[in-house]
C-alpha cells in the first residue's frame, strides 16, 4: 500500500482503533472538513450553472457509491443500477404522493423500498457470480424498465410522477441555491456511511467475499447472506440518489434509466477506482464533468472551419456517448486502477519531491 | 384459438431463431476460444448492416461485390479490434474484460448514429417477388432468404470445426490453452481470428435482418437478445447457442400471440426472454448443454 509510506515520520500505530482511522492524520482530516467548507461557499461564489453540475454530482456520486460497495467492494457485477436508481425516484414520489410522508423521511424510505427489490433481483446471486451475474442484472435492468412503462399505478406510465420539492421544517426547497446544501448534506451523509461501513466487521466480509469466495465460505462467511446484504446496501444507496433525482427535477418520466445509465454507473466507479471511496467521487466528477468540458471544447474549436460543420453541432449527442464509451476503454486499457490510483502517485510524488527514491 | 396465426407466428419464430441461433453462435464462438464475453456482439451486426449498406447505395456497387466487400471489412475488424482492444484484456478479472466490450458497444453504437443517422435505411431490392406461398401461408422471400443461410452458415461451423485445420486448432486451443501453444498452435491467431470470424458471421447476420426490416440502430438489440439463448443453451456449447436461439424466437412469438389473443399487455413478446433468463439462471444457471465448472482453491 502506498499509504503506509505516505506517512509521516514517527507517526507509528499500536492499535487496531488507531490502525482503522477514517483519516491517516489530523492533517488529512482538517483538510477534508476544510474542503467540505469551500464546497459549501460554492454558491456564494460560482453561478448557477455549477451549482446545478454540483447537485448533479451529488446524486449521481451517492448512487455510484452503492455500486462500487457492490462491484468494487464485493466483486458482484451489476448492470441494472440505473434501474435501481430508477425505482428509488418512483418510490419516493409515491410514498410522498400517497402517504404524505414529508419529503426528507420519504427519500430515506424509497431507499429501503429499493434495497427490498435490490435483494429481490439480488437472490440468484446466492447461486451465480461474475458473468452470470451481470447477465441476470441485466435482465433485471430490462424487467423493471418494463415494469415502469406498464405500472400506472406507481409511476403514472408514460405520463411519468411528479415529485413534491423538499420540505425542509416548512421551508420549501425550490430553487438550485437551497438544494445545493441539501444536496451536499446527503451527499456528506452517504459517503460518512459509506467509508464506516468499510470499517465494520460486515465491510471486512464484503472484501474477503470478492478477494476469494471459497475461501471466505470456509473461513466462516456466510456467503448467501453476504451477497444480499450487498445487494441491498447497493440498492439503498441507488434508492436514495435516484429519490434525490427525482425530487431536484420535480418530474421522474419512464424513460430516463436506461441501460447506458446503469453503464455510465460503471464508468464512474472504473474511471474513479473500484473498491476506493474517495475514487467514486473523483469518478463521478470525471463522468459529469466529460460531456460538458467537450460541449465547450466544441464551442472553443469554433473558431476553426470544420468545428462549425453539421456533422459535428448535430452529432454532439453521439460524440459524447462515444467518448463515454472510448473513457471507459481507455480506462480500462492503461489505468486499470482508476484515478485514485492515479491520485495517490501524484501525492507520493510532491510528498518526496524533488528526491522520489 | 386461432390456429392459422399461431402457425404463422410460430413459423415466424422459428426463422427469427435461427437467426438469433446464428448470433449467439458467433458469441459462443468467442466466449469459448478466448473467455471473453462479447456485450459488443449486436454492434458487429450493426457494423456489418451499414457498411454493406454504404457499398450498396452509396458507391452502388452491385450486390455480390458489396457483400463480399463487407465480408472483408467484417474479417479485418474484428481482427484489428482483437489486437488493439482487447489483447491487453488478456488476465483482467472479469469486471474490466466485461466493461471494455461494453465500452465498444456503446463507442460504435454512437459511432453508426453519427456517421449514418438514427433513422432506418433500406436495402434496394434483392429480389423479384416479395413473398410466396407455402402451404396456404404468405412468407417473405427474403424470411425464406435468412433461414437457408442460417441453415447454410450451420453447416460451415460444423464443417469448420470438425474437419478445418484452423477450426481444429481453435477447438485444441479451447480445450487447453498451453497445451495447445505446446503443439505449436499460435494462441494469438487463434484468438484473432476467433473474433474475425465472429464479426464476418455476424455481419452476414446483421445484413440478412437489414434486408427483412431495414437497418437502424435496433439491430444492435439482437446482440442483447443473445444472452437469454446463451444461458439457455449453456454459455459454451455451440449446439446450445443453436438451441436456445430457436427456443428464443420460437418463446417471443408464442409471447406474441398470447399477449395478441388474451393479456393484451402490449410488450410481453421483448420482455419474456429476461424473464425465463433469471428462472433459467435460478435452477440451471450452466444451461443445457454447458459444462459446470468445479473451483478449486
Amino acid at each position: 500500500m502506498a499509504g503506509f509510506s505516505m506517512r509521516p515520520c514517527g507517526d507509528f500505530r499500536t492499535t487496531y482503533r488507531q490502525d482503522t482511522r477514517i483519516f491517516d492524520t489530523t492533517y488529512v482530516r482538517n483538510a477534508a472538513i476544510l474542503g467540505i467548507v469551500a464546497v459549501a461557499l460554492i454558491p456564494f461564489v460560482l453561478d448557477g450553472y455549477y451549482v446545478n453540475l454540483f447537485i448533479q454530482i451529488s446524486y449521481f456520486a451517492i448512487a455510484a457509491l452503492g455500486l462500487n460497495i457492490l462491484v468494487g467492494f464485493t466483486g458482484q457485477i451489476s448492470l441494472g443500477h440505473a434501474a435501481f436508481f430508477g425505482f428509488g425516484a418512483f418510490a419516493s414520489a409515491w410514498i410522498n404522493n400517497m402517504t404524505g410522508i414529508p419529503v426528507l423521511l420519504s427519500i430515506p424510505l424509497a431507499g429501503l423500498m429499493t434495497a427490498a427489490v435490490g435483494m429481490l433481483f439480488g437472490l440468484p446471486a446466492a447461486r451465480i457470480k461474475g458473468l452470470y451475474l451481470a447477465i441476470a442484472t441485466l435482465a433485471a435492468q430490462f424487467i423493471l424498465e418494463d415494469f415502469f412503462a406498464r405500472a400506472d399505478w406507481f409511476t403514472g406510465g408514460s405520463y411519468g410522477a411528479a415529485a413534491n420539492p423538499i420540505n425542509v421544517f416548512g421551508y420549501e426547497i425550490l430553487d438550485d441555491f437551497s438544494f445545493f446544501y441539501v444536496a451536499l448534506f446527503f451527499l456528506v451523509v452517504m459517503y460518512l456511511l459509506g467509508t464506516n461501513l468499510m470499517r465494520t466487521r460486515d465491510g471486512r466480509a464484503f472484501v474477503a467475499v470478492r478477494d476469494h469466495y471459497l475461501s471466505a465460505e470456509i473461513m466462516g462467511i456466510n456467503l448467501t447472506k453476504y451477497r444480499l446484504m450487498s445487494f441491498a446496501i447497493s440498492s439503498f444507496y441507488a434508492g436514495v440518489g435516484g429519490a434525490m433525482y427525482g425530487h431536484y427535477l420535480g418530474f421522474v418520466s419512464a424513460e430516463g434509466f436506461t441501460i447506458l445509465l446503469s453503464i455510465q454507473f460503471l464508468g464512474m466507479i472504473i474511471i474513479g477506482g473500484l473498491g476506493s471511496v474517495k475514487g467514486t467521487l473523483m469518478g463521478t466528477v470525471f463522468m459529469v464533468l466529460l460531456p460538458e468540458v467537450m460541449e465547450s471544447g466544441v464551442s472553443a474549436l469554433s473558431i476553426f472551419e470544420w468545428a462549425n460543420s453539421t456533422a459535428v453541432t448535430d452529432g454532439l449527442a453521439y460524440i459524447k456517448e462515444m467518448a463515454i464509451g472510448l473513457a471507459i476503454i481507455l480506462f480500462l486499457i492503461f489505468e486499470p486502477d482508476g484515478l485514485a490510483h492515479r491520485w495517490k502517485q501524484i501525492r507520493a510524488y510532491w510528498k518526496l519531491y524533488p528526491f522520489s527514491y | 384459438m386461432n390456429f392459422e396465426l399461431l402457425f404463422q407466428l410460430l413459423l415466424n419464430g422459428l426463422i427469427v431463431g435461427t437467426l438469433y441461433g446464428v448470433v449467439a453462435m458467433c458469441f459462443v464462438l468467442i466466449y469459448k476460444s478466448t473467455q471473453i464475453v462479447n456485450f459488443a456482439q449486436g454492434e458487429f451486426l450493426l457494423i456489418g448492416a451499414w457498411v454493406c449498406y454504404a457499398f450498396l447505395v452509396e458507391m452502388s456497387l452491385p450486390f455480390w461485390l458489396g457483400f463480399l466487400f463487407t465480408l472483408l471489412f467484417m474479417m479485418a475488424f474484428g481482427i484489428i479490434l482483437q489486437m488493439v482492444v482487447l489483447r491487453p484484456m488478456i488476465g483482467e478479472p472479469i469486471i474490466s474484460v466485461i466493461m471494455v466490450t461494453i465500452g465498444l458497444s456503446i463507442f460504435f453504437q454512437a459511432a453508426t448514429k453519427w456517421i449514418f443517422g438514427a433513422t432506418t435505411a433500406s436495402y434496394p431490392q434483392v429480389f423479384e417477388t416479395r413473398s410466396i406461398n407455402l402451404l396456404g401461408m404468405q412468407i417473405e422471400t427474403a424470411y425464406i432468404m435468412s433461414f437457408v443461410i442460417s441453415l447454410f452458415i450451420m453447416a460451415g461451423f460444423y464443417w469448420f470445426f470438425k474437419y478445418s485445420k484452423l477450426g481444429l486448432a481453435m477447438r485444441a486451443t479451447a480445450f487447453d490453452q498451453q497445451v495447445a501453444q505446446s503443439l505449436g498452435i499460435s494462441v494469438k491467431t487463434v484468438f484473432a481470428m476467433s473474433w474475425a470470424i465472429s464479426a464476418l458471421v455476424s455481419g452476414i447476420a446483421g445484413i440478412v435482418i437489414g434486408m427483412v426490416n431495414g437497418v437502424s440502430s435496433a439491430l444492435s438489440v439482437i446482440g442483447i437478445k443473445v444472452f437469454p439463448a446463451v444461458i439457455l443453451g449453456g454459455l459454451d456449447s455451440i449446439v446450445g447457442a443453436i438451441v436456445g436461439g430457436v427456443i428464443i424466437g420460437l418463446l417471443e412469438n408464442t409471447a406474441e400471440f398470447v399477449d395478441g389473443q388474451y393479456l393484451n399487455w402490449g410488450n410481453l413478446f421483448s420482455i419474456a426472454p429476461f424473464y425465463v433468463l433469471i428462472i433459467i439462471l435460478c435452477i440451471k444457471p450452466y444451461g443445457l448443454f454447458g459444462t459446470k465448472d468445479i473451483e478449486r482453491i
